[in-house]
């Protein structure tokens, strides 16, 4: 934050040129303020080609419109396996295969806009299932497969799923505990089964339904509006939240996969989000494959060798990857890299949490190139904030607005009304003007949540960020309690609910411990029912509980035991003083405290 | 120290970083993230919990070499070597 200062505040700002200075190939956005006043939504619409028969929809954009023209043949998925398995998807096999399983759906008897689910590792039948899906106009619901049985029961039965497409591994591990609890699925398609996977009743093949499916499959009419994708985000209380996007959402991952991580026909585009998460649907898989271009999927995890490896060998061009894993990567040096030619990376971009100066700095240092952070939501569907190759790149900033999209900081009054802080420098709520195609169209059955995101024309995001006198933005910190660790947002709420379902635990806070690495780990603060005394194999028993029924993303990493909790005179545990008393700051305002 | 103690050792350390694993499950030529819930920040845990137990020096580099207990314990007995003989 103190880079940050310097930079609102003083004339010596400091600025790493966004492009590499000519290179051959030509950024799609070379002025930025010129190619913004002149930018509109209805004409990026233009970019994309529309259904034959009328309307929009995803997979056709996609995928059918290159399958049919020159680019069919043209690399679309370059899957590489765990085991060092490549295998390559054209444009027109990974149209053929979305329509296979489209008729899968149909036979099936699943309904437009009924859900259909996915929980499965970066695997090829996660690529296929989703296009498929959209193109038999149902609603896509993709859970990150290291969730734990609780999570994705919760975010399963929120969306009413109906057809389940996962792997006979993960169906074992974390639906069957489950199952009972799902009274609306009534499919299950196992992926990647084997003879060694045994019977597994009431679940059916994948790939054998693919088999048997024809090849060819028309689009129905559909509507913009249609609803095409569920993604399951997390607030300060309460359950998940279930973010509806529509099909012209398309028309944002278009646009700004061109414009933002400038994708050009030709690149070799690596995204390595989990599509569990919106980052890893909306440029894991959409916007590389509405523009063109080659999509690397790693099925793998995270590996510094490997990842450097797979930039090498597939001669990636453009690299769109997390914080986190950046610094990693730093935390290694730059002996990893020794040896290894990378000449056809062109451009490097971040997203998730915030991206620090040094991991900016540390990708010229490293690659040649700045890495490019921007910023958006699960909630806006696409890139809203981003550093640009035509703009210098302010490290540590999150950039300027992209073209169409209105941002300010305002102040949120309590009587509900919205000023506008334009003065340069100052901290407020960071807000859009609603109306961009792939802004989320309501939480799933929760409208007052929904409308509360929204006051005085604006969209509120929640986040707290301030703008500098040229118009970057650099981002502040969170309104709410919510965690943002390794990229991904986890309530407190859902895993202190978790942490209360243990025989010894009477009461849980969970806080967001800030991290060198992860920028926050889960931390659960924990008092004791009557008859249990703090210990280690007391604290393990508890780590291991959470960690069973959340997954190790979701699990704290650390549990401390108190005698109780501070809570307000409702009764609400006070997260915040138990944050700035792990933080060692002043406890603030405690007069509504009820113990301390 | 012989491969049988380091074994032991490596598991009793994994389940620091891991409490819900029951050693008798864990397949030893297996990798651990294809069969334990584990992230890449209990990787890590797991890395600088090694360290600490064997007083190895564990980069982070050496990551892809950690990555099944077979390949621990492997890798365990090689960097112990030399310090038995000195």
């Amino acid at each position: 934050m103190l880079e940050a200062e310097t930079s609102a505040t003083t004339t010596a700002v400091e600025a790493i040129a966004g492009y590499p200075v000519g290179h051959a190939v030509v950024p799609n956005l070379r002025d930025y303020s010129a190619f913004r006043s002149g930018f509109s939504w209805d004409a990026a619409r233009g970019d994309l080609e529309g259904l034959p028969g009328g309307g929009l929809n995803i997979a056709h954009e996609a995928v059918d419109r290159h399958a049919a023209g020159k680019r069919g043949e043209h690399t679309a998925l370059r899957w590489l396996g765990k085991n060092g398995t490549i295998q390559d998807f054209s444009y027109a096999k990974l149209s053929a295969l979305s329509n296979r399983f489209a008729n899968v759906l149909q036979h099936l008897g699943v309904a437009a806009g009924e859900r259909v689910y996915i929980l499965a590792g970066r695997i090829p039948e996660l690529y296929i299932a989703a296009l498929g899906a959209w193109k038999n106009r149902s609603v896509v619901c993709t859970l990150f497969s290291a969730f734990g049985p609780e999570p994705i029961r919760a975010r399963m039965a929120l969306g009413d799923a109906r057809v389940l497409i996962t792997t006979p591994a993960l169906y074992q591990r974390k639906i069957v505990p489950v199952l009972d609890q799902l009274p609306g699925l009534r499919h299950v398609l196992l992926a990647g089964r084997s003879d060694t996977d045994g019977d597994i009743p009431g679940a059916l093949d994948f790939a054998q339904l693919l088999r048997e499916a024809g090849e060819h499959f028309g689009i129905a009419p559909t509507d913009p509006e249609d609803p095409a994708l569920l993604h399951f985000t997390s607030g300060t209380t309460g359950t998940p939240k279930g973010a509806v996007h529509v099909h012209q959402a398309v028309v944002t991952h278009h646009a700004t996969g061109k414009l933002v991580l400038d994708l050009h026909a030709d690149d070799i585009f690596w995204c390595t989000a989990d599509p569990g998460w919106v980052t890893g649907t909306s440029y894991g898989i959409i916007a590389p494959l509405t523009n063109g271009v080659t999509s690397i999927v790693d099925e793998a995890d995270f590996d510094a060798e490997r990842w450097y490896q797979i930039l090498e060998q597939h001669r990636v061009s453009v690299w769109y990857t997390a914080p986190t894993a950046i610094r990693m990567l730093m935390k290694m040096g730059l002996a990893p890299l020794a040896g290894r030619k990378l000449p056809a990376l062109r451009y490097l971009a971040s997203v998730g949490e915030p991206l620090n100066p040094e991991a900016v700095r540390w990708g010229v240092k490293a690659f040649g190139l700045p890495f490019h952070d921007n910023w958006w939501q699960t909630e806006t569907g696409g890139i809203m904030i981003a550093n640009f190759p035509a703009l210098d790149v302010r490290p540590g900033s999150m950039g300027k607005p992209v073209p169409g999209i209105d941002a300010a900081i305002v102040r949120h009054n309590a009587d509900g009304s919205v000023i506008q802080l334009d003065e340069p420098g100052v901290e407020g709520e960071l807000a859009l003007r609603p109306g961009w195609p792939s802004m989320f169209r309501g939480y799933l059955n929760e409208e007052e949540r929904y409308r509360k995101c929204f006051a005085g024309g604006w969209y509120l995001t929640g986040d707290l960020a301030r703008r500098d006198a040229d118009g970057y933005y650099w981002f502040v910190g969170r309104k709410d309690d919510v965690i943002k660790t390794s990229g991904h947002l986890i309530g407190p709420f859902e895993v202190e609910s978790v942490l209360l379902e243990h025989p010894a635990v009477a009461e849980a806070g969970v806080i967001g411990k800030p991290d060198p690495v992860a920028l926050e780990v889960v931390k659960a603060f924990v008092a004791l029912k009557t008859g249990y005394a703090p210990g280690d194999a007391l604290k393990k028993d508890i780590m291991a509980h959470a960690r069973k029924r959340l997954g190790a993303v979701v699990a704290p990493k650390e549990i401390d035991f108190q005698q109780s909790l501070p809570k307000t005179r409702s009764g609400k545990i006070m997260r915040r003083l138990l944050k700035a008393r792990e933080l060692g700051l002043p406890e603030g305002d405690v007069s509504t405290l009820e113990s301390m | 120290m012989n491969d049988d103690d380091i074994r032991v050792r490596v598991i009793k350390t994994l389940c620091e970083i891991v409490p819900e694993l029951e050693p008798r499950n864990l397949k030893p030529a297996v990798s651990l993230r294809d069969q334990l819930d584990i992230d890449s920040m209990d990787f890590l845990n797991f890395l600088i919990a090694l360290h600490q137990e064997f007083g190895v020096d564990v980069p982070e580099s050496d990551a892809g070499k950690l990555g099944s207990v077979d390949a621990c314990v492997d890798y365990l007995a090689q960097a112990l070597r030399p310090l038995a003989q000195t």
